[in-house]
């Protein structure tokens, strides 16, 4: 029997406590405990979170390991404070198969830094033709709950129909990549008079939205469960807002990078900025920052899409869309969730980058946070500390990150997957 | 002169009507000389490096360069190492290495010149971009419109009205001309059926419209744009003959203009398309000018670039 004690910790911000964890999981949390343990941790000025939860990570095995790797990515991970991370399908082969999703769930958990959780292709290989094998994944070892084609749009609406009733029969939810193809042919950057001026094709807003309300009304029609993937515009905002309102079972994720970057970066050609949906205008991402501060936006999801060099130092059409995010996102959930004061609301912060990307998930062992009982997936933050980001130093073997040189706040101290320390004193264990 | 000229808006009205006058003075010099040749870049190298297919282009930079007794490498994407993958970093690298001193590049990729310039030491001449620029395009067409309406040296554009019409969106040639015409002081107008405007348009520093005829009688440079036939298959509107109809400039139309007016095309033209043969070929059209000026002017701007002496 392990046991690790957790001294004078703040979860959620609240009441210094101490918190004992025996055998993975959350035994006893007091003002003060005295207790032998195995590891003690000092948790002086830690802010204590559930174990971050990401419902939107692109970990490239199988298929791109020069670009990422299970390993590289759950280190990534850990770092940045997470327990469990969703793999999304567009590997190669495509993660469409049980076969895949074994591979893939095993391999993270022979790792062991963070929980891998495969998310299964919609169609046969992200093809848009064909439905893949939902079941076969839902019933497979690694459970999968959440089916995406991200990257391509699932845009047939028959199609999507289907899927939308066919995950019913196992609590599915089919995440959507919106974005409607024929809107956005050789789309660069997001449409708008800056696109015009640089002369690079733009992709509309309309193609997003278009997307989101006709999923959220086929969504209602048989309801089902809805997930909509990174959300960049202040008119998807009003059409979630107003699905809810409707009663549809929708759900939304934005990206840190569309919480904090704007499409005036698309000025330099400097390909580390393009990502697929674009960065959009300022008033998007003041729309994206109010609906993730009032519930409409669900959760954090960090779309983590590490790119090898040769894929990013390149002219800009040619570069592939996509840029880091698991080791930035707390910091920047942090800096949205602050009032003007630099008060931070931790209960939101818990929410939107782990109880409820669990939820959505199904992944009943996180998301549960600092209570009794709970299996110990936990991450300490202190939030005096920051960070000031460079891709080399980040854990993740592609350096694509869009924040090089910015000082971010937080600082994730320690990770702990089933009590077991994954990061110490800010460093991976392993 | 800056390091580069990637953008016809990198030059204040000062810097253009240099870059006007120089090529002015260069046209002079080399009047009556038996070889049409200055010595100013001698022991200077300039490499045209082309991933798009642009003879008239190639051949304007590399006369130009050649006429200023520079070194001149063409570099063509076909055929050669890009053909097998090569990134343009990587023939970035390659250049910088053997020592170019300005780089011609004309590529696909909007952007891609600046690319190019936070790569290399020597000095970036954008000779147009995907859908984004054209600079020297741009100072040729100032140019011949500053011959055109009699000003000189030292003259800019000022009260001069341009009208731009046909593929604006796609336009390299639009986007160059209404940011330098406007620093001249010329009043530009595009005119283009509102699919081949681009988003924002209302932004620009110009005026725009839908309608050829009521622009016409106003102007007094009327410049018309290529229009790809590809465009069509796109329903960027539905047909030739309905794109002939409303936006080519043809013999009737070009009776509405003014008696000074003048017709300018970047070439190459689709005759019968956007322009009716009898107005291409009319004592208003500007288009063989054009393409001599355009040496002259690509001359001025290696020199400027390149400090002249080696």
């Amino acid at each position: 029997m392990t046991t690790t004690l957790i001294q004078q910790v703040h979860p959620l911000g609240g009441e210094a406590v101490d918190v004992l964890i025996t055998d993975a999981v959350i035994s006893q949390i007091a003002p003060s405990i005295d207790a032998d343990a195995d590891v003690v941790i000092d948790g002086t000025g830690l802010i204590g979170l559930p174990g971050l939860v990401d419902l939107h990570t692109h970990l490239r095995e199988p298929g791109r390991e020069d670009a990422e790797t299970i390993e590289t990515g759950s280190r990534a991970a850990a770092l940045g404070g997470y327990t469990a991370v969703h793999a999304m399908a567009n590997t190669d082969p495509v993660a469409d198969t049980a076969g895949v999703v074994e591979q893939v769930y095993n391999t993270g958990r022979e790792i062991g830094l963070v929980d891998v959780i495969p998310v299964g292709a919609v169609t046969v290989g992200l093809g848009g033709q064909q439905l893949a094998e939902l079941g076969a994944m839902a019933d497979s070892a690694a459970r999968v709950r959440v089916f995406s084609d991200d990257g391509v749009c699932v845009s047939d609406p028959s199609l999507m129909r289907r899927a939308l009733e066919y995950v019913k029969a196992f609590d599915g939810v089919i995440a959507q990549h919106a974005e409607e193809p024929r809107l956005t042919v050789g789309a660069q950057m997001n449409e708008s008079e800056l696109s015009g001026k640089l002369g690079l094709t733009g992709w509309p807003a309309v193609a997003e939205e278009s997307i989101i309300a006709r999923d959220c009304l086929l969504a209602e029609h048989v309801g089902s469960r809805l997930h909509i993937c990174h959300l960049s515009t202040a008119g998807s905002v009003e059409i979630i807002r107003w699905a809810k309102s409707r009663g549809v079972n929708v759900t939304a994720e934005v990206t840190p990078h569309h919480l904090l970057l704007t499409e005036q970066l698309a000025e330099t050609y400097d390909p580390i900025y393009k990502v697929n949906p674009p960065l959009r205008r300022a008033e998007d991402v003041d729309a994206l920052r109010a609906a993730l501060k009032d519930g409409t936006i669900d959760i954090v999801a960090t779309d983590h899409a590490p790119h090898a060099a040769e894929d990013k130092q390149c002219e800009w059409s040619a570069a592939r869309p996509g840029m880091l995010g698991l080791e930035q996102a707390l910091s920047i959930t942090i800096m949205t969730l602050s009032n003007e004061a630099g008060e931070v609301d931790w209960e939101r912060v818990a929410a939107v980058t782990s109880t409820v990307a669990a939820q959505i998930g199904r992944l009943a062992e996180h998301g549960q946070g600092i209570v009794v009982g709970a299996p110990a997936n936990i991450t300490l933050l202190d939030p005096t500390a920051s960070v000031v980001v460079s891709g080399t130093e980040l854990a993740s073997k592609s350096h694509n990150t869009p924040y090089e040189g910015l000082e971010l706040p937080g600082r994730v101290k320690y990770t702990l997957l089933r009590g077991e320390l994954t990061v110490k004193n800010g460093q991976a264990v392993r | 002169m800056k390091r580069h000229l990637l953008s016809a808006a990198d030059l204040s009205r000062d810097e253009a009507i240099a870059v006007l006058d120089t090529a002015e003075q260069i046209e002079t010099s080399l009047q009556g000389r038996e070889v049409k040749k200055l010595p100013t870049l001698r022991g200077r190298t300039v490499v045209n490096l082309f991933y798009e297919d642009s003879t008239r282009t190639r051949i304007s930079f590399e006369l130009a360069a050649k006429r200023l007794s520079a070194d001149v490498l063409n570099f063509s994407a076909k055929g050669s190492s890009v053909s097998k993958g090569e990134s343009l970093k990587d023939t970035a690298l390659t250049l910088q290495a053997m020592g170019a001193d300005a780089v011609v590049i004309r590529h696909n990729a909007s952007g891609s010149p600046w690319q190019l310039a936070s790569w290399i030491d020597g000095s970036v001449v954008n000779a147009g971009d995907g859908t984004h620029e054209h600079p020297t395009q741009a100072l040729l067409d100032a140019f011949t419109m500053r011959k055109r309406a009699g000003r000189g040296v030292g003259d800019g554009l000022d009260g001069l009205k341009v009208t731009v019409v046909g593929d604006v969106l796609h336009s390299r040639v639009a986007r160059s001309n209404v940011l330098l015409l406007r620093t001249l002081g010329a009043e530009v107008t595009l005119v283009a059926p509102p699919t081949l405007l681009p988003v924002g348009i209302e932004t620009w520093p110009c005026a725009f419209g839908y309608d050829l005829d009521q622009a016409l009688p106003d102007a007094d440079v009327v410049m018309m744009l290529r229009v790809q036939r590809e465009r069509m298959n796109a329903s960027y509107f539905p047909t030739e003959r309905e794109y002939a109809r409303r936006y080519g400039l043809d013999a009737a139309r070009a009776g509405s203009l003014a008696p000074q007016a003048i017709v300018m095309h970047p070439g190459p033209m689709n005759r019968g398309m956007e322009i009716a043969a009898e107005v291409a070929d009319s004592a208003r059209s500007t288009v063989v000018e054009q393409v001599a000026n355009g040496v002259s002017v690509r001359m001025a701007v290696l020199y400027l670039l390149l400090g002249g002496a080696a």
